[in-house]
């Protein structure tokens, strides 16, 4: 029997991920393998309306590695946007040449405007500043995958908390979890918004500081400061050099700890900390193979199959 | 202090009971500009047992429809409407706040997909009420009620 919660559903914000969606999602993941029969004959449309070559990448392989077909575009520029195409209209025709659409877009409410036109399931590689709730799930997969549990783990993130869609998305999602404790490190400017911090209240023991210790963290999850969010250069040098890790600020860590980093990293992580055991960060950019393979799976054909 | 005397309205609505500075976002609700011919009486900052200090506005020969009454909700949620007919009042009712607000409030994220050219019409859904508080249902932006633009 398929289940028909998962057949035919988008994905669209972690928002709408239970803590059962995200275990069912993680439990397909570690045991999914390639297999040649799953996905025959079935086509997954790529819309990439911006560039990302790992997103687009990952989810190609992990169509292909289930022997689905995948047709699409890589940049709004060759693509019937140019033509002055609503995204609407897009996707209405896309449905007709696909069975699972992925879209990336630059707006944000591009994804679920995609889910509201198409009858076939819609995947959401990213809307704008807003929400990528596939590389959630692939951080979750690996913090699991690692660490062995993600109840009770006690997780730092570092660097732009305001800014950044990734850990706005990782932090709804630990909250689905029991018992985790999470440590803010940013400067004061890049903190963690207020809206984000609503939704940790009751659920999640949180501390915002500015000092990067990372003294008894079980996760380490690392982003990138971006220059063009800072008003004053100098301020923005001044910041990013604070919040580097290097060797020597590893070694607060315990040998089983993780550090993790949606990547692309600039100097955020300096290159000798690669070869530390706890260094996970080129792992978690794999795991968006089997999380995707599994959410296709899920959403073409069901859960249990 | 001196009693305040507003004069009866012979037919027409009276919004009473708005939150004291809310009576000017209401008169933009309702469209009351220059030009507009019907008697209007707004009292601002009365005092009230209830809310401390009120807004009241009085428009005659008004009778207001479902969605203006929906937009008054979400800035004066304790607002009271009473319908006036021959110098009574007919009807009495409170306003209640809609789960659900389709095309009445602009999504404040300018990179919205509802603010761009593809003309999406806008959809928030309550998300808790006190304070209110509403999220766009396609990029997720949450808005507060005082502070959110209304489409009008």
């Amino acid at each position: 029997m398929t289940d028909q919660h998962w057949k035919n559903r988008d994905v669209i914000s972690i928002h709408d991920f239970s803590r059962e969606d995200i275990e069912t999602v993680l439990h397909e993941a570690a045991g999914i393998v390639p297999n040649p029969d799953l996905l025959r004959g079935r086509v997954m449309a790529s819309l990439f309306f911006e560039p990302s070559t790992r997103t687009q990448l990952s989810f190609a392989s992990a169509c292909e590695r289930l022997v689905g077909q995948v047709i699409g575009f890589s940049s709004g520029e060759v693509s019937s946007k140019a033509k002055g195409e609503t995204l609407a209209d897009t996707i209405r025709m896309v449905e007709g040449y696909s069975d699972v659409i992925v879209v990336r877009h630059p707006l944000e409410g591009s994804a679920r405007l995609a889910a509201d036109t198409a009858d076939i399931p819609v995947i959401n590689a990213g809307d704008g500043a807003n929400q990528h709730p596939t590389q959630t799930l692939l951080d979750l997969f690996t913090m699991e995958k690692f660490s062995g549990k993600i109840d009770g783990l006690s997780v730092g993130m570092v660097g732009d908390l305001r800014y950044g869609r990734t850990v706005h998305s990782l932090a709804t999602a630990l909250t689905r979890f029991k018992r985790i404790k999470l440590r803010l490190i940013s400067p004061p400017t890049l903190r963690m918004p207020p809206s984000v911090l609503r939704e940790l209240e009751g659920k999640i023991e949180y501390a915002e500081q500015e000092e990067l210790d990372l003294t008894g963290l079980d996760v380490v999850y690392v982003t990138r400061i971006q220059k063009e969010r800072f008003p004053d250069i100098e301020e923005y040098e001044k910041v990013k050099g604070t919040y580097v890790i290097n060797a020597e600020v590893a070694q607060q860590l315990s040998p089983t700890a993780i550090i993790l980093h949606p990547l692309p990293r600039v100097d955020e992580i300096h290159p000798e900390v690669d070869a530390l055991p706890q260094a996970k960060y080129f792992e978690q950019a794999k795991a968006g193979i089997p999380v995707r393979m599994a959410l296709l799976k899920l959403l073409l054909l069901g859960e249990d199959r | 202090m001196a009693e305040l005397k507003v004069s009866k309205v012979k037919r027409g609505t009276v919004i009473d009971h708005i939150r004291a500075g809310m009576a000017p976002a209401v008169l933009r609700i309702l469209g009351i500009d220059r030009g507009f011919s019907d008697v209007v009486v707004v009292a601002m900052n009365v005092k009230s047992s209830q809310l401390g200090s009120k807004d009241i506005v009085k428009v005659e020969n008004q009778i207001l429809d479902e969605e203006t009454l929906k937009k008054i909700s979400i800035i004066a949620p304790q607002a009271t409407i009473n319908i006036v007919k021959e110098f009574e009042i007919v009807e009495k009712r409170g306003v209640s706040l809609p789960k659900e607000l389709r095309g009445i409030l602009k999504c404040p994220n300018r990179n919205c997909i509802t603010n761009a050219a593809e003309k999406v019409e806008s959809f928030f859904v309550c998300k808790q009420e006190n304070p209110i508080e509403f999220r766009c249902h396609y990029c997720e932006e949450l808005v507060e009620a005082e502070r959110a633009e209304l489409i009008l």
